[in-house]
């Protein structure tokens, strides 16, 4: 590891900082805080991604890490804080699990998915086919925050940080998705939030709270 | 070279009835043309159909490629002449039962006339393409449209609880046996993913997987035509649909299960073994024995016939047991005998009980009941239907000279030689199988007496039945084309035969024709003319003079001394309609002799009732024996199953991420 150039360094410093980010939301407790960490999350994303453009110099690549600024960092956090805003749901978040705990939980998340990944990123040839460990790890991270919470908005928040990390491992593994993929996805994820941010108004309209432990209720019988 | 090749017209018949399906969707509440229209128009389309198949008969198959489907993964048809005789029963049968229907269907019942339109012509077309399909994939989706299109005509009056729940259990019994007819392809193509029916022909199975894939066929196509024990839907679905659709049901449909039988028992799965057809006896015996004894307890005209259908179809599935039982000892001879009894019998049934069915229906419309102990002397007000469907009853109690009397003729003959067989048990049991034949021809003739008699004969049993009207011309004009076709079928035995021989020399690799025509078109001799033969014209001939000539002699020597008198008064002096036997004291010897095949519950009255009351309830010791116990077991399943469903989400999150890590961990390369 002596003679790493220097895009690589980048890239893994944002990899890592990625990570770093999925952390910390895992064990944020405050939904603003959440979201914000959330922008910050997906603006390293875009950096990252715009770095693999230069070195590469893959034009779709710019194209994708422009697409994740505005939409990542700047519009889906926008949309949630409006939510907030409006639902007035500025409180504590309440884990199901105490966060020690899934910290803990959180760090053999990412011994497996390191173990998972160094396989297959042994087969890849990219200069950033080191950060696909991380990319699974954030994937596993942002699944974890949607099972231990139990408020709504973290939540979605958990599914959008999913979808960061499934990008980073696009990114990292094959210089990204073909175009018409990623806008896809991208559509899903912005429409995606638009749906949940409904359901929210719903779900506090029938229950007057935002806990979904309310929605245990909707089952058969 | 024709421009049109059989082929191409019968698929041309399948995209016109589409066609005229979706012009009823045009204007669905168009009630003129739809049924002026329309329905006439696919009568048109049934007879192009029949007529095609009738002068294909005898050609060499001919295949087609339809690239529609999934890419790569095209419709392969074929028509040869196996299926040229199920499309000639299925065109012929639809054209009497569409021009009936024609006249049947009336403003304001169910659903909406256009959607009918489509449901029923979606259904003929995907007949068809049953029939002419040539690979399993082909196959599957014409045989679940024909399931699906089938099912919302029978919850037409879906307003009904029960019709809803005979629906229900027609699309479950029609699932579970699709799956297994899946299966049998699945066996039959042995791996090499193959889908096509060639393909399939070529492979040859081990005798271990041929019989899995011949008793899969077996149960999937016997759901479909009402074998026992996944017969229960039959009873049920019959009554609920319209009568033209439990015409088309009863008489056709059941009809391409048998065909899916032959195909696979005699074309696909290569050569048969011995036993297969000791198995498809033994369930074609059950299958007949249950439906006629149950016929002939039943108080509802639709039901009587659904289980009359049940007992034809039992006594095909002897029939194919009995030739796959000759072909597998190489006697092909008399294996083509039974196979003509089996496709004879076929084309029968789809008349007479079409016929009935239909008659059924004009009952209904006249009377709007049909409950048998409501009815009586109907053929004063409805002489039309009722001479039409003396002609049906005639033909469904095996006598001569119509057309079920050949067909069982027939079969009678194929059992008289099974002690021939080179098997010392067989030769032994097989003819006790034919006096069960026996004994369910009579019975059957019991259940179609008390059919006749009931409805028709005696005095009416309710003042309102003397409002009834005959049928309309639609429906004369229906009726009699299924009369005529029983009638033809009944005495020109030989021609029909010549007709169909093309099949069973396909199936067999040598037919009857040969045998058969050698005597002419007016004797019927199977085999040689000293053993048996029948003369179907002759004996029409003597009947009608006998009984003109008694009309005759009676109008000559009691000319005027004659008086009228009420119905079967039998000389009493006070003789009301309600004095009469009822259905169900008509069928009481045969409810006591029986009595352990049946599960009754029966209401007597006492001496202190208020309102003395006497009633039986007739039900099948299957559906609580079978039925309800596999009911309750998968209800027990599926309540274990909701115990995964505790409706949180941090759960269901869970269980979706540990099949993650597990699938990472597993699959690592």
């Amino acid at each position: 590891m002596t003679d790493v150039p220097l895009s690589a360094q980048l890239i893994n410093l944002f990899a890592s900082v990625i990570l770093l980010l999925a952390f910390a939301m895992l064990a944020q407790r405050r939904v603003l805080t959440l979201i914000n960490l959330f922008a910050l999350q997906g603006l390293t994303l875009a950096l990252s991604t715009l770095v693999v453009a230069v070195t590469t110099g893959q034009t779709h690549l710019y194209w994708s890490a422009g697409l994740t600024l505005a939409l990542k960092a700047v519009l889906l956090p926008w949309i949630l804080h409006r939510l907030v805003r409006r639902l007035e749901v500025k409180w504590d978040v309440e884990p199901l699990i105490k966060v020690p705990t899934t910290m803990l939980v959180g760090i053999a998340l990412v011994i497996i998915s390191f173990n998972v990944a160094l396989p297959i990123s042994q087969l890849s040839s990219t200069v950033s086919r080191g950060t696909l460990g991380i990319a699974l790890a954030s994937v596993m991270l942002a699944f974890l925050m949607m099972i231990t919470r139990s408020k709504a908005i973290p939540q979605v928040v958990g599914f959008l940080a999913m979808e960061n990390g499934l990008f980073l491992a696009a990114t990292s593994a094959t210089y990204g998705m073909p175009m018409v993929v990623e806008l896809g996805i991208a559509l899903d994820v912005l429409v995606g939030a638009i749906i949940l941010g409904v359901f929210f108004f719903q779900i506090r309209e029938q229950f007057d709270s935002l806990d979904i432990r309310n929605l245990e209720k909707l089952k058969e019988r | 070279m024709p421009i049109l090749l059989p082929i191409d017209v019968l698929l041309l018949a399948a995209c016109a009835w589409l066609a005229v399906g979706f012009a009823g969707i045009l204007a669905p509440r168009n009630f003129f043309f739809i049924s002026k229209i329309l329905f006439p128009l696919g009568a048109a389309v049934a007879v192009l159909a029949g007529l095609t198949s009738l002068r294909f008969l005898g050609g060499a198959a001919e295949t087609a490629v339809l690239a529609i489907g999934l890419p790569g993964l095209p419709f392969h048809l074929r028509l040869d002449n196996l299926t040229a005789v199920f499309a000639l029963l299925v065109g012929f049968a639809a054209a009497g039962i569409s021009i009936f229907a024609a006249g049947y269907f009336r403003k304001g019942e169910g659903t909406a006339p256009g959607l009918m339109c489509l449901q029923y012509h979606v259904f003929l077309a995907s007949m068809l393409l049953v029939l002419l399909a040539d690979d399993a994939y082909a196959f599957m989706v014409a045989w679940e449209c024909m399931a699906l299109s089938s099912f919302f005509l029978v919850t037409t009056e879906h307003r009904h609880a029960e019709i809803r729940r005979a629906g229900y259990l027609y699309l479950l019994i029609a699932h579970v046996g699709a799956i297994a007819i899946l299966l049998s392809f699945g066996v039959m193509t042995a791996g090499s993913g193959d889908y096509s029916f060639a393909g399939m022909r070529a492979q040859q199975l081990s005798s271990f997987w041929a019989s899995v894939a011949f008793l899969l066929a077996l149960f999937g196509f016997g759901a479909k035509a009402g074998l026992l024990p996944v017969h229960v839907w039959l009873p049920e679905a019959h009554p609920a649909a319209p009568s033209p659709v439990s015409a088309m049901m009863s008489g056709v449909m059941l009809k391409t299960a048998i065909y899916g039988l032959l195909r696979v028992s005699f074309d696909l799965v290569g050569s048969p073994i011995w036993w297969w057809g000791v198995v498809a006896m033994t369930v074609g015996l059950a299958t007949a024995v249950f439906g006629v004894l149950y016929s002939t307890v039943q108080s509802d005209m639709k039901r009587l016939l659904a289980y009359s259908s049940i007992e034809n179809i039992g006594l095909l599935a002897v029939a194919l047991g009995l030739a796959l039982l000759f072909h597998a000892y190489r006697m092909d001879g008399l294996a083509a005998l039974a196979m003509t009894a089996l496709l004879y019998h076929c084309l029968a049934h789809a008349g007479f009980k079409s016929l009935l069915f239909l008659c059924t229906g004009s009952v209904l419309h006249a009377t709007k009941e049909r409950s048998l102990g409501k009815l009586g002397g109907l053929i004063h007000r409805m002489p039309w239907v009722a001479w039409l469907a003396l002609a049906g009853v005639i033909a469904s109690a095996g006598l001569p000279p119509l057309s079920g009397f050949v067909s069982e003729w027939l079969l009678l003959q194929a059992f008289l030689f099974s002690p021939g067989l080179p098997h010392s048990w067989l030769n032994m049991v097989v003819p006790v199988a034919a006096a069960v034949v026996a004994l369910v021809a009579a019975l059957a003739g019991f259940a179609m007496v008390k059919f006749y008699g009931i409805v028709f004969l005696g005095q009416m049993r309710e003042e309102a039945l003397k409002e009834a009207q005959d049928a309309g011309p639609w429906e004369r004009a229906g009726l009699l084309w299924l009369a005529g076709l029983t009638l033809a079928l009944g005495v020109l035995p030989s021609t029909v035969i010549g007709i169909i021989d093309a099949a069973t020399a396909q199936l067999l690799g040598t037919g009857l024709a040969e045998r058969v025509e050698e005597h002419g078109w007016l004797l019927l001799a199977p085999i040689t003319p000293e053993r048996a033969s029948y003369q179907p014209l002759i004996f029409l001939v003597v009947i009608v003079a006998a009984g003109l000539l008694g009309r005759i002699l009676v109008r000559r020597l009691y000319h005027g001394r004659g008086r009228r008198t009420a119905a079967w008064d039998c000389g009493y002096v006070f003789q009301g309609p309600r004095a009469q036997d009822t259905a169900e004291g008509f069928s009481q010897p045969i409810r006591r002799i029986f009595e352990p095949m049946f599960r009754m519950e029966r209401h007597f009255p006492t001496l202190r009732d208020e309102k003395p009351y006497y009633s039986v309830k007739v039900e099948d010791h299957l559906w609580h024996w079978l039925y309800l116990p596999l009911a309750r077991l998968v209800n027990g399943i599926s309540t274990l199953i909701t115990a995964l469903q505790g409706g949180r989400i941090a759960i269901y999150l869970l269980y979706s991420f540990l099949t993650l890590i597990v699938l990472l961990l597993v699959a690592r390369p």
